[in-house]
């Protein structure tokens, strides 16, 4: 799993609740066997007409979003399908850290597995960043080991991500290899099960 | 002791020890796998260099891109093509048994997995795939993964968990005639919306529960994910017994005696403590439509299109606005008057015997109206082949529906079976996404008499008035 300690960047905001993971990458897109090359095809159906030509109106076609790698987005982002291939679309596409009031479970644990933090934020909160990003401030610098969100424009934020979360992403572990470590406990589980059975 | 849910008693059993920073090790009993979401794991195993743990606790089938129509064994599509290889010879490699499409056992994977008797009370079982839940029908703690979870089971049958929370969602009185496990859930996401219960895995318990089937039951268990939940369980009773024994890998003999003697434990213990409770009249649940662009936006049948204006708040107000727009509605429509262009049976929500017999039952002497296309397409070729038996096959092609082979279909469009931009659907699938079915088109999710109606009515209406033929 890739770490993630702080990044800065641009701060594109999509105000829409309840976005699924059918909307930020299309079936159509899942027939491939690669984990990379999915960012031109994240969110297809909104970012573009049916002739290919980009969508004007999709926010991150905004000018001021351009190269944004931190999003703002609506409650319970990345709901339904568990495709993995969203995840990758966003990394792909340049995204390090998602705001939003909260998350589906398996979209965050998938973004954990690939480096992309995912911070709760309450409404209240998120109504100030959308504030400042209407007076046009768009860029974040989103601290993890500090738990802060701050802006060159004096903007600060404390946040909270549970010790799990905050661990891995800081440490970048290699779950699987941790797990292999336990080889013995696992081989122990293993024949007790035997034994019942 | 303390008294412990039955979510708490199959998690304890499954802890192999404490994993990074308050998380744990949980072994994985039985993990289910298709096309779409492992290659990237199998890739992944490889390069680390790493071997699988458990081929026997694997199972895989092909179900999501495949064609419903034809010679299945050639596909015309270049990538599905590929996927549906690569996961032929990761099968092949590891030592996987695979359900090909030649198979007599072959199916949607959440179909299969129960009528192979491969799903148990008391397991973990897992698969990428976000319907997983649908397993805790029988008492088991299954959820859905993406492929970097895929690939830590195939490396170390182990999962890195946070224990979720639970929630009892309980059913007080009995559903009316012609209201189903699918207008129960429908109802139970509409009222505690799509992210409800989001963090938690779901008992569902109660009278109503109790008087279900099955099949009926992995309906309510299936859709738990379309309210956050982690996963959905319901504790075993004789029901599931009678179900699963003597099913292709139950246990046998004294296997099975010890077996459903432990599986009679796996229930919240009396004064059990929930994280949160939901309380359900089943009495009062009518059959559920939704009208929008996630599942729960869902009214009664008697019902209509809601105000958006009657939003609670400012981005609730946004969401029934764009979903308006995209469903092509307008506000008081009444569900009843909302022409469909196509009917879809299917889906592992609901495609099982029961669901088919019970279309059947509306359809028996009537046609599919004019306007309407329609197609149902069992849930496995064990299904397929149990409801040609009974010849309801019959009933269907006769009032012009397309009988098709099984797999995933229309529930997400992935194979070439697929709504035209613009196409209004009556589905009993799960979710009605925008785009989900085809681009562009626009899905409202019933229960199967709901659609089976709706395909003769070429609208709407209460299968609770209708005629029945038989
Ligand atoms: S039938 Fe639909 S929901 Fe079920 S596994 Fe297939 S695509 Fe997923």
């Amino acid at each position: 799993m890739q770490s993630f300690r702080a990044h800065s960047g641009v701060v594109a905001v999509l105000r829409r609740d309840n976005v699924d993971t059918d909307q930020i990458i299309p079936k159509q897109f899942l027939k491939r066997i690669e984990r990379s090359g999915y960012g031109d095809v994240l969110f297809f159906d909104w970012r573009y007409h049916r002739d290919g030509q980009p969508d004007p109106a999709f926010p991150l076609n905004a000018p001021q979003y351009r190269g944004a790698s931190i999003l703002i987005a609506g409650k319970n982002f990345g709901c339904g399908s568990s495709r993995e291939h969203a995840v990758w679309a966003l990394r792909d596409y340049g995204f390090r850290a998602i705001l939003a009031p909260s998350f589906a479970d398996i979209f965050a644990n998938n973004c954990l597995k690939n480096g992309l933090l995912t911070v709760g934020f309450h409404q209240a909160e998120l109504e100030r960043l959308l504030a400042r990003d209407a007076a046009g401030v768009h860029t974040l610098k989103v601290d993890l080991e500090k738990c802060r969100i701050s802006g060159e424009d004096g903007f600060e934020a404390q946040f909270e991500v549970d010790e799990f979360t905050r661990t891995c992403l800081l440490k970048g572990l290699d779950e699987i290899g941790l797990t292999l470590n336990h080889e013995a406990a696992i081989a122990q589980y293993e024949r007790r099960q035997i034994r019942r059975e | 002791m303390m008294a412990r849910t039955l979510f708490d008693k199959v998690w304890d059993r499954h802890l192999v020890c404490a994993g990074p920073a308050g998380s744990s090790l949980l072994y994985i009993d039985l993990h289910l796998v298709h096309e779409v979401t492992s290659p990237q794991a199998f890739a992944g195993l490889r390069e680390a260099g790493r071997k699988m743990r458990r081929p026997d606790l694997t199972f895989a089938t092909l179900d999501h891109n495949i064609p419903t129509l034809g010679n299945r064994m050639v596909l015309e599509d270049d990538l599905a093509r590929t996927q549906v290889e690569a996961l032929r010879q990761n099968c092949r490699e590891f030592d996987i048994p695979l359900f090909d499409l030649d198979s007599a056992e072959q199916g949607i994977v959440h179909v299969i997995g129960p009528e192979l008797g491969l799903t148990q009370p008391g397991m973990t079982i897992v698969c990428g795939d976000s319907h997983t839940s649908t397993h805790g029908a029988f008492g088991a703690l299954a959820f859905g993964i993406g492929t970097s979870e895929v690939e830590h089971v195939l490396a170390t049958q182990c999962l890195v968990q946070k224990k979720p929370k639970s929630m009892l969602v309980r059913f007080s009185g009995m559903p009316g005639p012609g209201v189903t496990a699918k207008d129960l859930i429908l109802s139970v996401i509409a009222q505690m919306g799509t992210d409800g219960a989001a963090g938690h895995v779901i008992e569902y318990a109660g009278e109503a529960i109790r008087g279900l089937s099955m099949e009926a039951r992995m309906t309510i268990c299936n859709m738990s994910i379309e309210a956050g939940a982690r996963a959905g369980m319901i504790a075993p009773d004789q029901t599931t017994f009678d179900y699963l024994e003597g099913r292709r890998f139950a246990p046998r003999g004294e296997h099975w005696n010890t077996a459903e003697k432990d599986w009679r434990t796996l229930q919240s213990d009396p004064g059990a403590q929930f994280d949160s409770t939901v309380e359900v009249n089943a009495g009062h649940v009518a059959p559920f439509v939704t009208w929008g662009t996630s599942p729960g936006m869902a009214v009664p049948i008697t019902g209509e299109v809601p105000d958006p204006n009657h939003g609670a708040s400012d981005s609730e107000r946004n969401s029934i606005v764009r979903a308006l727009e995209y469903m092509n509605l307008r506000p008081h429509t009444l569900i009843q008057e909302i022409a469909v262009d196509r009917v879809f049976i299917g889906s592992c929500t609901n495609a099982r015997l029961e669901d088919i017999r019970s279309a059947a039952r509306v359809i028996k002497g009537y046609r599919v109206s004019n306007s309407v296309q329609a197609m149902i397409v069992p849930g496995s070729q064990q299904v397929k082949r149990a409801a040609e038996q009974e010849e309801l096959h019959r009933i269907f092609t006769e009032a012009g529906f397309e009988w098709r082979e099984s797999g995933c279909s229309m529930c997400l469009g992935m194979n070439p079976d697929r709504l035209q931009p613009g196409e209004r659907c009556a589905s009993t699938s799960n979710r009605n996404f925008e785009g989900r079915q085809g681009a562009g088109g626009r899905t409202h999710l019933v229960s199967p008499a709901m659609a089976a109606a709706a395909a003769v009515a070429g609208h709407f209406v209460d299968v609770r008035n209708w005629q029945y033929k038989d």
